[in-house]
């Protein structure tokens, strides 16, 4: 059991969650700018995305799709009849003053996903997804009293997928924005690549006395980007909110920022009327009519998800809960897998592999699991070298590495380096004659009944072939040959 | 609604506009005008007519997933009061 700051027998935690989640689309929500990450500032603009008056955006049908494909796969409803409004707000991130989002028609409701929660499976109800822009991204120059502002970001689409208040725990939360990573990811609407902010999440927490119904007075603490800020934030947040409540204060509505560098959460210095965002429908795009049949036609593109192939792993291939889950929490590694067992049909030897040595591999240089260095034949191969006896699980640890690092061909590897089991019984049953001959006084200690003498004879044998005879078959044969 | 003088003033706020008093008045004036008239749009009966969210009667207008060279920068930052490393710059401001 972790140990808390403060007291929490007495609170049950209540989380909620809004996860942006920009999509990898080429191109922006409402213009042809390109998306790519990483471009010098400023070179990815336009009239339309800087927000020049006069400009007329039109929509992206890809982030309509993305939606629909992301809706779906989270078991939502789609808002056939939707369309866009302005929140209007002024902040130099967005040129235009408003944001084009979706408040009264959002594109997907009533969904939800399943995650591990902290008493076994459970459902983490949406309460909706919609589509909006991104805005530009601002650097902070403390010593000139200045801003820089770089619109790149501006116009990139993003899906806000809102949770209901369903989890009690950070490890929820976390266990929630894996599941919806996953998701997207093998959806291909988004890489949900924290780090590059590709996926952020806005944490509501409130506590309430333990069993209550009521819910407490709930904070938002804003942008966090990665599983370890969300986490301590949330720790932090709860902390504070029950030291509140256990002084007699109360905990007040309001909007939050965690300094991941300090570990410390503050309020959000804001103006009274920030609030007020004066939505009204946007009137420079047209509304859209999302039909029966577009539904059905992504719907049968949407690929196997992550869920739904843990499921078929456990019982296919028999693998653990475990080894499934983290398979299958990188599309590119689980397919890989796939691509594996389909030539060889020993899904345990396959995942052990690259769950072992595959994964630190992969870690040590890296690498991510799109990029493995070797192709699935490779991997086959060694599999039904081990499978077959032919080579031991030293060898086979060594091989691995080797193909993975130098891409050589196993098979042929091993016959180069000599590296087989040596197979033949004729052969075995002359080394063990031999060794036998060769160490009379072993021979003696192990009929005088010092049965730890074998081991010495075993070892001797295992030597002479460097590791390559079954040590099983060798102690038979040993004490078959001496019992004479 | 009755647009008093504070709401006159709170939506000035919102819409980051000052008014001298006299522009007040006349802003109150307009404002309770419009609801004045939204009233009279009320009075219709609209039984029978569906909602719409918009004048024109299109849906669907979308682009395909395809980029187009964006602007040179140095035009997008010819917009900018002041630049540097390629960026638009303002004064410090913390949400």
């Amino acid at each position: 059991m972790a140990e808390y700051y403060s007291d929490r027998s007495k609170y049950d935690v209540v989380i909620g969650l809004e996860v942006h989640v920009e999509m990898s689309t080429k191109t922006k929500i409402f213009c042809g700018c390109s998306t790519a990450f990483g471009a010098e500032p400023n070179t990815q603009t336009c009239p339309v995305c800087t927000g020049m008056p006069g400009v007329l955006p039109v929509l992206n049908e890809q982030v309509v799709q993305n939606a629909i494909a992301a809706g779906l796969a989270t078991n939502c409803e789609i808002t056939q009849n939707c369309k866009f409004d302005r929140k209007n707000y002024f902040y130099p991130d967005l040129p235009k003053a408003f944001q084009t989002s979706q408040l009264y028609l959002p594109i997907c409701r009533n969904g939800w996903v399943e995650i591990n929660g902290d008493n076994g499976k459970k459902k983490v109800r949406i309460h909706q997804i919609h589509m909006e822009e991104d805005a530009g991204k601002l650097s902070h120059h403390d010593n000139t009293g200045e801003t820089f502002i770089d619109y790149n970001r501006c116009g990139v689409p993003l899906m806000e997928i809102v949770s209901e208040p369903d989890m009690t725990s950070a490890t929820e939360a976390c266990a929630y924005m894996e599941a919806l990573a996953a998701i997207m990811s093998y959806l291909g609407v988004s890489d949900c690549k924290l780090e590059e902010g590709s996926m952020r999440g806005d944490i509501n927490v409130s506590i309430k006395p333990k069993g209550s119904s009521v819910l407490g007075t709930r904070t938002e603490t804003k942008n966090l980007n990665s599983f370890k800020a969300i986490t301590r934030a949330i720790e932090w947040e709860i902390d504070r909110q029950i030291d509140l409540l256990e002084n007699g204060e109360k905990v007040v509505q309001e909007t939050r920022r965690w300094d991941d560098e300090k570990g410390i959460g503050y309020t959000m210095r804001s103006k009274e009327n920030a609030h007020d965002y004066r939505y009204f429908p946007e009137p420079d795009l047209a509304p859209m009519h999302i039909s029966d049949e577009w539904i059905a036609e992504v719907k049968a593109k949407i690929p196997e998800l992550p869920q739904q192939k843990q499921a078929r792993y456990l019982n296919e291939w028999q693998l653990s809960e475990y080894d499934a889950g983290m398979i299958v929490r990188s599309k590119a590694l689980a397919l890989f897998c796939e691509e594996t067992v389909a030539l060889c049909n020993e899904p345990k030897e396959v995942v052990n592999f690259l769950m072992g040595d595959g994964l630190r591999l992969l870690n040590e240089n890296c690498l991510d699991a799109k990029d493995m260095p070797f192709a699935p034949k490779q991997l086959s191969d060694l599999v039904s070298l081990v499978v077959k006896g032919s080579i031991n699980k030293t060898t086979a640890k060594a091989v691995f590495e080797k193909i993975f690092r130098e891409n050589i061909d196993p098979i042929e590897y091993v016959k180069a380096n000599n590296l087989e089991m040596v197979s033949d019984e004729e052969e075995l049953v002359q080394m063990v004659a031999d060794v036998i001959a060769a160490n009379p006084k072993s021979v003696a200690d192990y009929k005088g009944g010092k049965k730890a003498a074998l081991g010495f004879l075993v070892g001797q044998i295992m030597r002479a072939t460097k590791g390559r005879a079954n040590a099983a078959r060798v102690n038979e044969l040993i004490r078959e040959m001496l019992q004479d | 609604m009755n647009i008093d003088a504070k709401m006159v003033d709170y939506v000035a706020e919102l819409a980051k506009l000052r008014l001298s008093e006299e522009e007040k008045l006349r802003m109150g004036e307009d404002l309770n005008n419009i609801l004045v008239y939204m009233d009279i749009l009320n009075e219709l009966d609209t039984e029978n007519v569906q909602a719409m969210t918009h004048v024109f009667d299109v849906n669907n207008v979308f682009r395909a997933d395809e980029i187009k060279a964006s602007y040179p920068r140095e035009e997008i930052l010819k917009n900018a009061l002041a630049v540097e490393d390629g960026c638009f710059v303002v004064p410090k401001t913390v949400e």
